[in-house]
């Protein structure tokens, strides 16, 4: 009984492969004669930070979360994606840095903190705005998500390099830094990650938007007759997507101390739905889960890192990580997923009937 | 098999989780006749419907086809479809954004010599083939701009038109009228004249008296027994199916219960409106009444009652709600009003199919109170638990999703969700919709018992019998229009020569 309990619990197919990652790590460590548990070794280095392939994967796959987090109430809400969210990362990260060095600065070395307060503040902003303009075109004027979200893809990044002046804008001051470094001894984007997990998941524990978002996403007709604002739900959803795409672009941007509008986020929407999808929510909208999403997140992030060390040239590492994404996707397929139940039902049936006989 | 059977079913079991939804049933249908299976809700028969088109698959039993060698196993509708089996189900399964024509031939399309679609023939052949049933469309129009009981024809057309051996209809008639009714009828007959097995499902006994040739009963998820329609007269069905002795036609308007007078007025509405779907009107509603809305099909009873609610936005218009003014531009803002409405539609706009039954149930309360303001769970549970109780929702737990329950218990799970909104005044479209004729009293009851506490009723149920027994007051429409309205005595004779035209009390 307990064992059908635990495979029918949505997070049961994430965490095997979760699992099936982390055994890949083990095998090769113990091939490399040192301890299978070497991937949670975590030690605090000489200069006084946390280090180990955890934290490093914890740490990498800290924007992917951020954004698994948007991502996930967009899809349940509208049954779309919104493919800007690596190029609204990047505009965020050029507009945060203008603001902070000023307009056609390529580079500062010293800014007063109520600056930095004021570019953080307006990458904020401009998060928002985007997911505003996102949510107007599919909520409002009901335009197909991926196409209304396809115009921030190409335009968002462009605008950044406009802002920027065609520059690579530099904040090199530590205080700036420290989003993508360390408070302490722990790397500060862990922290923020786990800050923006911890707010999204409690407002959807004390408040009703969980249901509310779920229900526009299953059936937008019978949530307006019950009462529900489908628009404006739909609206929101795309709102704190860009306000999460805003946070992961000053992190990414930080790491650098630069904004790099060419580069950052570049791709990162595809792993951001790939952590959705791998989190076994579906992308046809209606429940998700959330948790499942991050899980989803950190494994995207923790094959990229297993890849690294398997030596894996990173001109050729796409294609195992499509590989294994293959599997992943294939293991938690409807079809498969029945197959499974149902060789797994049987085994007790027939011990009844024998029983019976 | 014997040479007139055309299908026999035998020791079918079938169990989902948490339910055994079949225990060993057996079905026999012979060939030209037409087979009634009755049960009460959650009784099993979509089950054993779905069991024989390969949608469900049972574990146990088998089923044999007239002209087919050994046992048969449909895994698909399609594969029904072959062995001539062609269903109707109880839910409306065509595509709402397709024609008409293309829902009709979806799958047997005709073909041109370039094999293309041809579509001109498939229009003129669709274009026949509603005339022929007398359904009045465009067959060119997407479904999705007819109502449910035109799909629900449409639905019954294309069934009926392919080539087959047997045709099952579930609940086809729950929301046809009687003229519609008769139309089906009429080709049921003609079917059944050529040899073919027809299996129909309905929660109407007269129905039943009407068309049919034998009724097999189940009652949950056992055989009860088959018997010819001269065996088993109305009283004994009742209490075959129920398992009790049950007179679901005694009366249950209290004494006195007629048309308020005197008390205030819950509604005043002046020239309300809504483009192309209902012309403008005038209609009070005193605190406490029952109004039923009565008309034929496609009169406009479901528009009247959603451009009060603010379903479809009424354009011109005012509506006074307990003697304020009122503004309504969303359905919130008439549950903010103390107003609730039952759709009729219970696929398309009632359920939200994969959250559970106890979050379908306080849904609208939720949405009253606000995002913010979250109901607790234990506040939760215990109201979904008062209603599954109160109307006797057939469910494996509260959390089951409500997909997975059959019919008639997803409508009364429907129910409980305006009822838990405690609402002043609450408009019912066809709210006893494929509930079973035990459910089907209490909610009369209920309806009764409410309009007592000084609640105002809307009643809109295609069942002329039904508003008799609770409405005390009926609004007439006819053509997108109201058109008068009974006070008084109703009786049928009064009620169907106004919805003919006759000058019964227009104004
Ligand atoms: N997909 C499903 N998953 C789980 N349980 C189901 C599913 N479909 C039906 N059931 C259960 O099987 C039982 C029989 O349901 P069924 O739909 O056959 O009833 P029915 O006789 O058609 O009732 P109604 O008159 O309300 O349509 C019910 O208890 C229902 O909850
Ligand atoms: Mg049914």
């Amino acid at each position: 009984m307990k064992s059908k309990k635990l495979t029918q619990n949505p997070l049961f197919l994430p965490l095997v492969c979760v699992l099936l990652v982390l055994a890949v790590n083990a095998v090769y460590d113990l091939s490399q004669g040192k301890a299978f548990y070497e991937f949670f070794i975590t030690v605090i280095n000489d200069q006084g930070l946390l280090t180990g392939r955890l934290v490093t994967i914890l740490n990498r796959g800290s924007e992917v979360a951020i954004l698994a987090i948007g991502m996930t109430l967009v899809v349940s809400a509208s049954a779309g994606t919104d493919i800007s969210v690596g190029s609204v990362m990047s505009l965020c990260a050029s507009f945060c840095c203008m603001l902070v060095a000023g307009f056609g600065v390529s580079s500062v070395d010293d800014v007063a903190i109520p600056r930095l307060l004021l570019g953080l503040l307006g990458a904020l902003v401009m998060g928002c705005i985007c997911g505003a303009f996102n949510g107007t075109l599919v909520a409002y004027l009901n335009i197909q998500p991926m196409v209304a979200t396809l115009i921030l893809w190409s335009a968002a990044r462009a605008i950044g390099l406009l802002l920027c002046n065609n520059l690579i804008v530099y904040v090199r001051t530590d205080a700036y830094g420290v989003f993508g470094g360390y408070i302490g001894f722990l790397p500060t984007p862990i922290l923020i990650a786990a800050v923006c997990i911890a707010v999204v998941s409690l407002v959807l524990k004390k408040t009703a938007m969980g249901m509310y978002i779920q229900s526009v996403g299953i059936n937008k007709k019978a949530s307006r007759i019950a009462g529900l604002n489908s628009k404006r739900i739909i609206f929101m959803c795309y709102l704190l997507c860009g306000l999460c795409a805003g946070i992961a672009g000053i992190v990414a941007s930080s790491r650098i101390t630069s904004a790099d509008s060419n580069n950052i986020g570049l791709n990162m929407e595809l792993d951001a739905i790939l952590a959705v999808a791998l989190g076994g929510n579906s992308l046809g909208g209606g429940k998700f889960n959330l948790a499942g999403s991050i899980i989803g997140a950190y494994t995207i992030q923790a094959i990229t890192t297993t890849m690294y060390n398997l030596g894996v040239s990173s001109a050729v590492a796409p294609v195992f990580k499509a590989v294994v994404v293959i599997v992943i996707v294939v293991i938690q397929a409807p079809p498969v997923k029945n197959w499974v139940r149902k060789h797994t039902a049987a085994r007790p049936a027939a011990g009844k009937e024998a029983a019976h006989a | 098999m014997e040479n007139n059977v055309v299908l026999t079913m035998r020791g079918i079991s079938m169990t989902f989780p948490g339910v055994k939804a079949l225990d060993n049933v057996d079905f026999t249908l012979r060939k030209g006749e037409i087979h009634a299976l009755m049960g009460e809700n959650g009784a099993g028969k979509s089950t054993l419907i779905k069991c024989l088109t390969g949608i469900n698959d049972f574990e146990a039993g088998e089923i044999r086809v007239d002209g087919v060698e050994g046992t048969v196993k449909n895994h698909s509708t399609q594969d029904a479809q072959s062995v001539g089996i062609s269903t109707v189900y109880q839910e409306v399964n065509l595509c709402p954004n397709l024609s008409v024509a293309e829902n009709l031939y979806i799958g047997r399309e005709p073909m041109t010599a370039f094999h293309t679609i041809d579509r001109k023939t498939m229009m003129k052949k669709a274009d026949e083939l509603v005339k022929r049933l007398d359904i009045k469309v465009d067959v060119t129009q997407n479904l999705e701009n007819y109502s449910l009981a035109i799909q629900q024809m449409i639905a019954i057309a294309r069934a009926s038109d392919m080539d087959c051996k047997v045709l099952i209809l579930d609940e086809p008639t729950s929301s046809l009228d009687d003229g519609e009714v008769e139309k089906l009828f009429k080709v049921m007959n003609q079917l059944k004249e050529e040899g073919v097995g027809i299996i129909f499902v309905t929660h109407f006994l007269e129905q039943v008296y009407a068309v049919c040739d034998r009724i097999t009963v189940l009652r949950n998820g056992t055989l009860v027994g088959e018997y010819p329609i001269a065996d088993l007269p109305r009283v004994k069905l009742v209490a075959a199916m129920m398992g009790k002795d049950f007179d679901d036609l005694a009366s249950i308007k209290p004494e006195g219960f007629e048309a308020q007078k005197d008390t205030p007025m819950e509604i005043e509405a002046r020239g309300l409106s809504h483009k192309g779907t209902i012309k403008p009107f005038d209609l009070d509603i005193r605190k406490g009444e029952v109004i039923g809305l009565t008309g034929l099909l496609g009169s406009g009873r479901s528009e009247l009652a959603r451009s009060i609610y603010g379903a479809d936005r009424a354009q011109t218009g005012t509506l006074k709600v307990a003697g304020k003014e009122a503004k309504i531009s969303q359905p919130l803002d008439a549950m903010n009003l103390g107003m609730g409405l039952l759709p009729d539609d219970r696929k398309a706009e009632g359920i939200i199919g994969d959250l559970s039954v106890r979050e379908n149930i306080i849904l609208a309360m939720q949405a009253k109170r606000g995002m913010f303001r979250q109901l607790s769970r234990a506040k939760q549970e215990e109201i979904a638990d008062e209603y599954i109780r109160l109307l006797q929702i057939k469910t494996a737990t509260r959390e089951t999703p409500i997909k997975q329950l059959s019919g008639g218990n997803q409508q009364k799970a429907i129910l409980a969700r305006w009822l838990a909104t405690d609402p002043d005044f609450l408009i019912l479209d066809e709210p006893t919709r494929g509930i079973d004729i035990g459910t089907k009293t209490e909610i009369q009851k209920l309806i009764i018992q409410l309009s007592q506490q000084g609640k105002s009723i809307m009643f809109i149920s295609s069942e002329i019998e039904e508003m008799l027994r609770t409405c005390n007051r009926m609004a007439v429409l006819r053509d997108g229009a109201k058109v008068g309205e009974l006070e008084g005595e109703l009786t049928q004779e009064r009620v169907m020569a106004a919805i003919a035209g006759g000058a019964d009390n227009e104004k």
